[in-house]
């Protein structure tokens, strides 16, 4: 577990590696599920969905550490939703500016951000706690984290309902499309398989671990 | 000290419920619903030829190969021998269209397999139908396929393949429009609720009753289904009251629809001869795992899903509801065994369990 020993406990490499990996907001925490089913249907919305929310999470966080000694503890949580909510603003207009076609395919889930419970999560129990470079970093890990998952996710979904891969056909023109990979039902189906290979890589090893210490 | 001499006293053997066997396993249950299976698969064969044949072979090849994967992975033992995947696969391939592409039949029993059945814990674990989960998978998945009907009794049947059976696996079937007018002169591609639904044309009983209509692979034969639901029902392998339940229901709602205004709604006849509705009652609704065990709930389950089929059937987008109904009554299943828990014998009526000590 520790990655960097020697340094500070946790070190920022660990921080770092806390939410891409070990803690990730998609397949271990379960978090954020609503734009992961919804959005999820191509590798491409999944990508940006997940860094704009990686953007939205670093600002936030960076901000809120700053001013946790100065953010009443009644009114936190509204305060940290005034800040998410901006840096989602500038988020919305943001991919507006970059592609208009990437906006209307991500439609509300971009101003939804602000009720991401990852976000809120994020900012309760780490940036209020932090200083701001390690709750940058931690938040970052995070996001990426959460890219991922949504990569993961999006992509499989794209690759057998639409036979693509970030648009690109893989298959050829007569691929039968997987309607149901597309539909809400196949978000659920991808996301439980994930679950399902990741339970299976977690049992494996705690049985290997088991095995060497019996065996040591 | 304390078991030795628990051990030397007179034996008497403490064991749970239940006490009373009937000498019947699971086994010896399904190798009947399978013979029984069979008149039906061969009516089949014989009404769409080889396409029919082969979909029926590879749909039941898949539900057994994914069981015995499924044992190793799951680490249970080999369950092959139950028979019941045997059925799945037989029931599926009888609920698909014959000209349905192998690669989907493939999908659809892998998925009933594994889905449908093995992640819930196995044999009788199972929440719903295994092979109505395949065939709804597959229905949503491959929404054209699925709805691609032929013509029954098309000379050549049994010369030729429908030319959308070898489709290479993962690729879109060819368009058979025009192979199927050719194959049946006025050969219409619409089942007989569609053509209802859609066209305002009622097929007339006899066409029912000699399969002389647009369906999938196994529900044109009413005659025998009912007969060999009868065997069944006959031997006590089957509960009656379920399919009499369903049928009953569907067949009183309709007749109400048809009362109420006969221009619109068919006549019950054709509610209860049309699509897959003596199939799904006879073989679907009365699988074991999925199906209530108190007295009551039987009807009540039965009842459910003759009455979703109607209100599908006449209300819903699609033509076909039986299927849908069918699982929306396998998930109520615990609920209605709870509520319809009989008296346990001695106690007072009106006295609910746990309410006095």
């Amino acid at each position: 577990m520790n990655l960097l020993p020697g340094k500070n406990p946790p070190g920022n490499w660990a921080e770092f590696l806390e939410g891409l990996w070990q803690r990730n907001p998609v397949f271990v925490m379960v978090l954020g599920m609503c734009p992961t089913m919804a959005i999820t249907t191509s590798a491409i919305n999944a990508i940006s969905m997940g860094l704009a929310t990686t953007f939205v999470l670093a600002a936030s966080c960076w901000m809120i550490s700053l001013m946790r000694h100065v953010i009443p503890k009644e009114v936190r949580i509204a305060t940290y939703i005034v800040i998410i909510a901006t840096f989602v603003t500038v988020v919305d207009y943001g991919i507006q500016v970059i592609s208009l076609s990437l906006y209307e395919a991500l439609g509300a889930y971009i101003k939804l951000i602000v009720a991401n419970c990852l976000v809120l999560g994020r900012a309760e129990a780490h940036a209020a706690r932090n200083p701001p470079m390690a709750s940058v970093i931690n938040a970052t890990g995070m996001g990426l984290g959460f890219t991922l998952g949504l990569f993961m996710i999006g992509g499989v979904r794209e690759l057998i309902g639409m036979g693509s891969l970030f648009g690109i056909s893989l298959f050829g023109p007569h691929y039968q499309p997987w309607v149901v990979m597309i539909l809400p039902p196949g978000g659920f189906f991808v996301m439980g398989l994930w679950l399902m290979v990741f339970a299976l890589v977690r049992a494996r090893r705690d049985h290997g671990l088991a095995a060497q210490t019996q065996g040591g | 000290m304390m078991n030795q001499t628990l051990n030397q006293t007179p034996k008497i053997e403490l064991r749970t419920s239940p006490h009373i066997k009937s000498g019947r396993t699971v086994e010896q249950i399904m190798r009947n619903v399978v013979w029984a299976l069979l008149p039906i698969t061969a009516f089949s064969v014989w009404q769409y030829g080889l396409s029919a044949l082969l979909l029926i072979v590879t749909v039941t090849a898949t539900c057994l190969a994914t069981e015995r994967f499924m044992n190793r992975v799951m680490l249970t033992g080999n369950t092959l021998s139950d028979w019941s995947a045997t059925i799945t696969g037989l029931l599926l391939a009888l609920t698909l269209p014959p000209s349905y592409p192998l690669w989907m039949g493939v999908v659809s029993g892998f998925v009933g397999i594994a889905l449908g059945k093995f992640l819930f814990g196995g044999m009788g674990f199972n929440v719903f139908n295994p092979a109505l989960v395949g065939r709804a998978f597959v229905q949503a998945a491959f929404p054209v396929s699925i709805s691609t009907w032929t013509p029954a009794f098309a000379p050549g049947r049994f010369s030729g393949l429908i030319p959308t059976t070898l489709t290479a696996p993962l690729m879109t079937p060819p368009d058979i429009a025009y192979w199927a007018k050719h194959a049946l002169d006025g050969f219409t591609g619409a089942t007989p609720l569609a053509r209802w639904k859609f066209e305002n044309v009622l097929a007339t009983p006899q066409d029912f009753l000699t399969g002389a209509v647009t369906a999938s692979a196994g529900e044109t034969s009413a005659i025998l289904i009912l007969l060999c639901g009868g065997y069944l029902a006959a031997r006590k392998f089957m509960d009656w009251r379920i399919p009499v339940a369903v049928l009953g229901s569907a067949a009183l709602l309709a007749l109400a629809f048809h009362v109420f205004s006969p221009v619109r709604y068919p006549e019950p006849s054709f509610v209860l001869l049309s699509g897959g509705l003596l199939l799904g009652a006879v073989f679907m609704a009365t699988d074991m795992a999925t199906s209530p065990v108190t007295p009551w709930g039987v009807w009540i389950f039965g009842g459910i899903i003759g009455v979703v089929t109607v209100v599908i059937r006449y209300f819903g987008g699609l033509t076909e509801g039986v299927m849908y109904a069918i699982l929306f009554a396998n998930s109520l299943v615990p609920m209605i065994d709870q509520y319809t828990q009989p008296r346990v014998f001695g106690s007072l009526s009106g006295q609910r369990k746990g309410k006095k000590a």
